[in-house]
């Protein structure tokens, strides 16, 4: 009997020779990765349960990315910055990333990333829903709350269910109108929200195995949305050519047998597949934008872990060049390294830069910004009742500020489009 | 742990998401500095949309306007309770408005985790899908002993199932506790 990728990391880091899921195994994490939210109130905890002489387990496998709550004036938000500062000074972390600094990077995911953090067979929990996002490369990642993390600062442990593996196999090439992100709607309006609870998303077809990195993260990153404990791509050429100069650790790359158990298998052609949407309110509610003409929008968002990454950004000036907006529309690139690449990279013989400043968007420097809402002068933030289509990979009510807005999920092509029209449009009308 | 919690059941719907729980613009305030960390009961379950606060009716306040407690121990709710972010805020949060259970047909696994974890509520899973058969309101008894739920109001009572395998770190009152009495740490 073989085993899927992630059981095979999971018994690795267990000190297992055999697992089966549903078994609570204890494991050795790799990388703890906490930000702005949830780190004070993780350190609190473990300062709380350790004791004032606390020790960290290993302070080179704490990676801490404030990028949540950055640029606003918010006393308390300000106030976990700050806590952030000390910590990391008093205890010398060097994967620490401070705003407002020339370290600072951006959202935590993709800094994983671009840092050489997210690595083959190794094993990653983060005090972040979206953790699952280096699951691309090859690796065990979920998000945690508070007191796993705590837990974890302390003693490099802590106890997880294996899960049963799910697989999903996209066949043939990606049409020019088509990216990650209709895979993932798609698949997300076919099993839902909790399609996939407590059970590991594999992700693989010869799709996959010529996307590039940011493209897979885009589909492990949603792997959350259907309740998975993590989304994983094997690694493979690609990966290796994204890790050089990145990393000088060692590490294993996993492959799933053959004859691993599968809960169940889901097919997709890739050609086949029409430019999704995800409706108000649920992540599943899905549909194709060609369906959605008709719906009027007042904003439109391009940003955040899932659409915020310089193929987002790529894709959505493909679209906008020569074109105007006529709804507000935001640029918000998730990393610095992703705003540096808006200067650099061209389409046409302009920046991405200047086309997106030539067809009217307000471009804002890079952190989580409106994806989650976030405190009321957020750049972007939902206001009353307005209708956003967004690149961003949640739109539970409220999530992106108000209440009463509703919030339409798309992929950067979709959203660059219906910023034109100011109504949701398929992007093959531009293409 | 209680062998017992009896208490008015708050009726919600599936799908209750962390942003619903406890809205993200509230994430800011401290869990430790008393008086920022009640604010957590004050706001919690705030972001769920008016009409579907409080089944079947609707429009019921989980928590009355100046207040920091609610009258609701006990939360009935459908499919995939806790899903979204990872915020251990969601799960504090409920405890800080004074809720001890909740009964729903199954959970999101971050917000399951942490309500162990943090030993803050007890997530329990229902058999069969019960907030189309308790009201907001209904007085409710949840048996521990034998997981099962009665409904006193309307004496019906329904199956529970098993804690499982958490019901050691439940028991111990989180994981700091388990882990201590395990001479883990
Ligand atoms: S960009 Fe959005 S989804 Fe990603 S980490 Fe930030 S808040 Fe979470």
């Amino acid at each position: 009997m073989g085993y899927t990728i992630t059981e095979k990391i999971l018994a690795k880091a267990s000190g297992k020779k055999e697992i089966s899921s549903g078994d609570n195994i204890w494991l050795n994490v790799d990388v703890l990765l906490t930000h702005d939210v949830c780190g004070p109130p993780t350190i609190e905890i473990w300062k709380k349960e350790f004791g004032e002489s606390a020790k960290i387990w290993d302070i080179n496998k704490v990676v801490i990315i404030p990028d949540h709550y950055i640029y606003t004036k918010n006393v308390q938000a300000k106030r976990n910055l700050e806590l952030l500062n000390k910590f990391a000074n008093e205890y010398n972390l060097t994967n620490f990333y401070p705003p407002f600094t020339e370290k600072y990077k951006g959202v935590c995911h993709i800094t994983l990333a671009e840092e050489g953090l997210n690595i083959p067979g190794k094993v990653l929990f983060g005090t972040d829903s979206h953790t699952c996002t280096s699951g691309a490369f090859g690796m065990f990642s979920t998000g945690v709350g508070n007191t796993d993390a705590a837990f974890i600062m302390g003693t490099g442990k802590i106890w997880e269910r294996v899960p049963e593996s799910i697989k999903f196999i996209f066949e043939n090439v990606l049409p020019e109108y088509l990216t990650a992100k209709d895979l993932i709607l798609q698949v997300l309006n076919d099993i839902t929200t909790d399609g996939a609870t407590y059970k590991a998303m594999e992700f693989c077809g010869d799709t996959i195995s010529v996307m590039n990195m940011e493209e897979r993260m885009t589909l492990t990153n949603m792997a959350i949305e259907a309740g998975a404990i993590n989304g994983i791509i094997e690694a493979d050429e690609i990966t290796l050519q994204y890790l050089k100069g990145k990393t000088n650790k060692n590490f294993e790359i996993f492959k799933s047998d053959s004859d691993a158990k599968y809960l169940k298998e889901y097919k997709y052609n890739s050609q086949i597949i029409e430019p999704r949407v995800a409706k108000p309110h649920s992540p599943d509610n899905g549909d194709t934008a060609r369906n959605l003409t008709n719906q009027k929008i007042t904003k439109s968002y391009i940003g955040s872990c899932t659409g915020g990454k310089i193929t987002d950004f790529i894709n959505a000036a493909k679209i906008l060049i020569g074109k105007k907006v006529c709804v507000d529309t935001f640029i918000i690139p998730a990393t610095k390294q992703v705003e540096n690449g808006l200067q650099e990279k061209r389409i046409g013989g302009k920046t991405l830069k200047e086309i997106f400043i030539e067809s009217g968007c307000f471009l804002a420097p890079p952190s989580c910004a409106a994806c989650l809402g976030g405190p009321e002068d957020t750049t972007g933030r939902s206001i009353d009742g307005d209708i956003v289509i967004s690149t961003t990979n949640r739109n539970f009510p409220g999530r992106m500020g108000s209440k009463k807005a509703e919030v339409y999920l798309a992929s950067p092509l979709t959203v660059a489009a219906s910023a034109i029209n100011g109504r949701i449009t398929d992007p093959r009308d531009f293409l | 742990m209680q062998q017992k919690i009896i208490s008015r059941a708050f009726v919600l719907g599936d799908n209750i998401d962390t942003d619903q729980i406890i809205p993200a613009e509230y994430l800011v305030f401290s869990l430790t500095k008393k008086e920022e960390a009640r604010l957590y009961g004050k706001y919690a379950l705030t972001g769920i949309p008016v009409q579907e606060s409080g089944l079947p009716k609707g429009n019921i306040p989980f928590i009355e306007e100046d207040k920091y407690v609610t009258l609701f121990d006990i939360v009935v709710a459908g499919k995939n309770f806790g899903c979204g972010s990872s915020r251990e805020h969601a799960p504090f949060a409920l405890k800080m408005a004074g809720v001890q259970a909740i009964v729903a047909e199954s959970y999101a696994r971050i917000f399951y985790r942490n309500s162990i974890d943090g030993g803050f509520i007890i997530p329990i899973e229902s058999k069969i899908k019960l907030n189309d058969k308790i009201e907001t309101g209904d007085l409710i008894e949840i048996d521990l002993v034998n997981m099962r739920i009665n409904n006193i109001c309307k004496t019906t009572n329904y199956g529970l199932k098993d804690l499982g395998v958490v019901k050691p770190i439940i028991e111990a009152g989180g994981i700091f506790n388990y882990a201590k009495k395990n001479k883990m740490i």
